[in-house]
């Protein structure tokens, strides 16, 4: 399978970054959450609240590997106008002010097959995305998404687990491209946290099939666990805390309260904090 | 099985599609789990002794087979066809549900796990699996909606009895696809020991073939009983459809009998044509849910939508994949019947038969009482009763307006 040119903008990070000897902070927030205008202002303040690659929540009704936080961030989402192409409307909003910063849609497949495989990869890429995690897209049903957005230049990140065992691993990793995300329990978003020594072997595991960075998410709540993620992996990811401290700063109807997009932020620069702060103790 | 060509007993294939249906859409952490499934479903198969194991219990414990019993006062009262009911509502826990729950939890054991999970609307598959747990000393978590939960009382009672967990699911619209959704969150956090045994031929591969294959004694023992009672095969076949379990299991043994006319029946909630309906396949579009592709219904987002009907087991915005894919190609027609229609059919039944049937076969058989006066004498007609109405007397009653 021909793999197209990519925007670039994912190596390039990871590159710069390596460069710094420090891990990369990924946040997730869900596109719409809890209205489009709110969830534009997060995404746009991202990059200076310390993201370095930024992980866009496309809301689906029925999100089965997702716990109650990011759930109940899909249902505001869904409340707030939230739809696939709003969703890249905000990411070409976004390119016109960043064009660097690395931008990943992360969902579940049925709101992309709705839409139209070629024609959302099209779309996606002029938007500026550049890279799609499809949770409920394994290597067994690479044909419907995963090659395809390769070809046109689109990265695939797939999702390795704890139940991905060593006979199964190169098949996850095969069409896996800008990084690995590895989830680092067998659970749902936002439940319980694996420890970083199991996290630790899983990425040393990891490495030995893959020159691509390897990202850790799921159970990362605390800047504290990032830091201790980044010493061990490419990047910690962060979610449920994330849109937690949203669903925290509603009003009584819902409504966004004036500092939450300050609050969501100050999190976000906390967490990207203890991401850095681990890089120096990686370097000392 | 041998291929046969034009033969509709092929599928899935190796990736457990059928046509374009069906499939494997799950996160990865579930796919060594389903993939283990796989396999020890493929080996149970092909050992005799599981076979053996199964017909014994579905023998002394279901109360197999069950009868094909010529429904005299329903065939006058239509006057035309001549109508047999399939009764599996005579199946041990009233309803065709324990035939698949038997199965799987034979298989289940065989893999050595402890723990059972299933998800239940009507909660008709949720007696069944607390059943066979029972019956065999496993643990059991049910996850049912709680619109459900209070629309079913008397099976969230005989689950409870029953010794099993019923966890009311509150996320989404709180139904039989969110028990679904919680009950798969519940196996990617839980994947040591628990084993997912789905309730109908939906869910990704293995599920819709294995969930067929444990049901297909339905029309198998219809064609034998046929034989014995007309001395020959029957003109046309219909069944409710949900997800379609008791539909597939009475249909596949025929598929390949051209001249069998079979109809699936969906359930068209207030009507179609309102929005408010459980009819994926009149009313809905090819999207992926809970693991496959299959027909349902969702808005021009990909987001899916409730569905509505009165009978809670048929409640699903879905269907099985086979269906999709025999409505596809033709084999089966789909036709859909309301809430109105299904209680005017339910009241019939009892008057006349002294069945009491359940909400689901009620549609199916609404559809008999739309076709049959136009066939022959001669034609020879099977209603699956796939469950009996107990369950469902104080749906009925508020219904009716009776207060109980």
């Amino acid at each position: 399978m021909s793999r197209g040119e990519t925007s670039g903008r994912i190596e390039a990070r990871f590159k710069k970054l390596a460069g710094e000897d420090r891990a990369a902070f990924i946040p997730f927030i869900m596109a719409a959450d809890p209205d489009l205008e709110t969830s534009f202002e997060i995404l746009q303040g991202l990059p200076g609240a310390g993201a370095d690659l930024i992980e866009l929540g496309v809301m689906y009704s029925d999100p089965m590997a997702d716990g109650p936080a990011i759930q109940a961030a899909g249902l505001r989402a869904k409340a707030g106008g939230a739809r696939l192409d709003r969703t890249l409307d905000m990411v070409r909003r976004f390119r016109a002010g960043d064009s660097e910063t690395p931008v990943i849609l992360m969902g579940y497949y049925n709101p992309i097959y709705i839409y139209g495989v070629d024609r959302f990869l099209a779309d996606a890429a002029e938007a500026g995305v550049d890279g799609l995690i499809v949770v409920d897209l394994p290597p067994e049903e690479d044909i419907e998404l995963c090659l395809p957005a390769l070809a046109a230049g689109m990265h695939f990140i797939r999702l390795a687990t704890p139940t991905t065992d060593d006979v199964r691993l190169p098949a996850v990793i095969a069409n896996t491209s800008g990084f690995v995300y590895y989830v680092a329990i067998a659970g749902i978003t936002g439940t319980k946290s694996a420890d970083a020594a199991e996290i630790q072997a899983s990425v040393e595991r990891l490495k030995k099939h893959t020159d691509l960075p390897i990202a850790v998410g799921f159970g990362i709540r605390t800047a504290e666990q990032a830091g201790a993620v980044a010493q061990i992996a490419d990047a910690a990811v962060v979610g449920s805390a994330i849109v937690q401290m949203v669903a925290d700063n509603l009003d009584a109807n819902g409504k966004a309260k004036p500092d939450l997009v300050t609050k969501v932020l100050g999190l976000s620069q906390s967490l990207a904090d203890g991401v850095r702060g681990a890089a120096r103790k990686a370097a000392e | 099985m041998s291929a046969e060509p034009n033969s509709y007993h092929n599928g899935p294939d190796e990736h457990g599609h059928f046509g374009i249906f069906g499939g494997r859409f799950v996160a990865e952490t579930l796919m060594p789990l389903i993939l283990e499934v796989e396999q020890a479903y493929e080996a149970a198969k092909a050992d005799p002794s599981f076979q053996a194991e199964l017909d014994d219990y579905l023998t002394h414990y279901v109360g197999r087979p069950s009868p094909l019993y010529f429904a005299e006062r329903i065939t006058e009262h239509f006057g035309g066809a001549k109508i047999y009911f399939k009764r599996d509502e005579l199946n041990h826990t009233g309803a065709h549900k324990i035939n698949n729950c038997m199965g799987q939890i034979l298989l289940a054991m065989r893999m050595g796990k402890k723990r059972i999970i299933a998800e239940t609307g009507a909660g008709q598959h949720g007696v069944a699996t607390a059943t066979v747990c029972a019956r065999f000393g496993l643990q059991c978590v049910v996850y049912m909606g709680a619109t459900d939960i209070e629309r079913q009382a008397p099976n969230v009672f005989r689950m409870k009895l029953l010794g099993a967990e019923v966890i009311p699911v509150t996320s989404g619209t709180a139904t039989l696809k969110d028990a679904m959704n919680d009950a798969l969150r519940d196996w990617v956090s839980n994947v040591d020991d628990t084993y997912y045994l789905i309730g109908t031929v939906a869910g990704p591969h293995p599920y819709p073939a294995m969930v067929r294959d444990f049901q297909k004694v339905i029309g198998e023992e219809t064609k034998v009983q046929m034989q014995a009672a007309e001395g020959r095969l029957p003109d046309s076949l219909i069944a409710c459809i949900g997800g379609g379990s008791n539909a597939m299991g009475l249909f596949y043994p025929f598929l390949n009998d051209a001249d069998v006319r079979i109809i699936g029946v969906e359930a068209a909630g207030h009507g179609v044509e309102t929005g408010e309906h459980a009819a994926s396949l009149t009313g809905g579009s090819p999207g992926v849910l809970h693991g496959n592709r299959t027909f349902l219904l969702q808005d021009d987002d990909g987001q899916i939508l409730d569905a509505h009907s009165i009978s809670a087991g048929l409640d699903y915005p879905g269907i099985g994949p086979e269906h999709s894919w025999l409505h596809e190609s033709g084999r089966v027609e789909y036709v859909s019947v309301t809430d109105q229609e299904a209680l005017d059919a339910f009241q019939l039944c009892s008057r006349l038969e002294g069945i009491i049937p359940a909400l689901e076969p009620s549609h199916a058989l609404a559809h008999v009482g739309k076709i049959a006066a136009d066939l022959p004498a001669d034609h020879l007609m099977v209603m699956n009763m796939c469950g009996r109405g107990d369950k469902d007397v104080f749906t009925i009653a508020d219904a009716l307006g009776v207060e109980l």
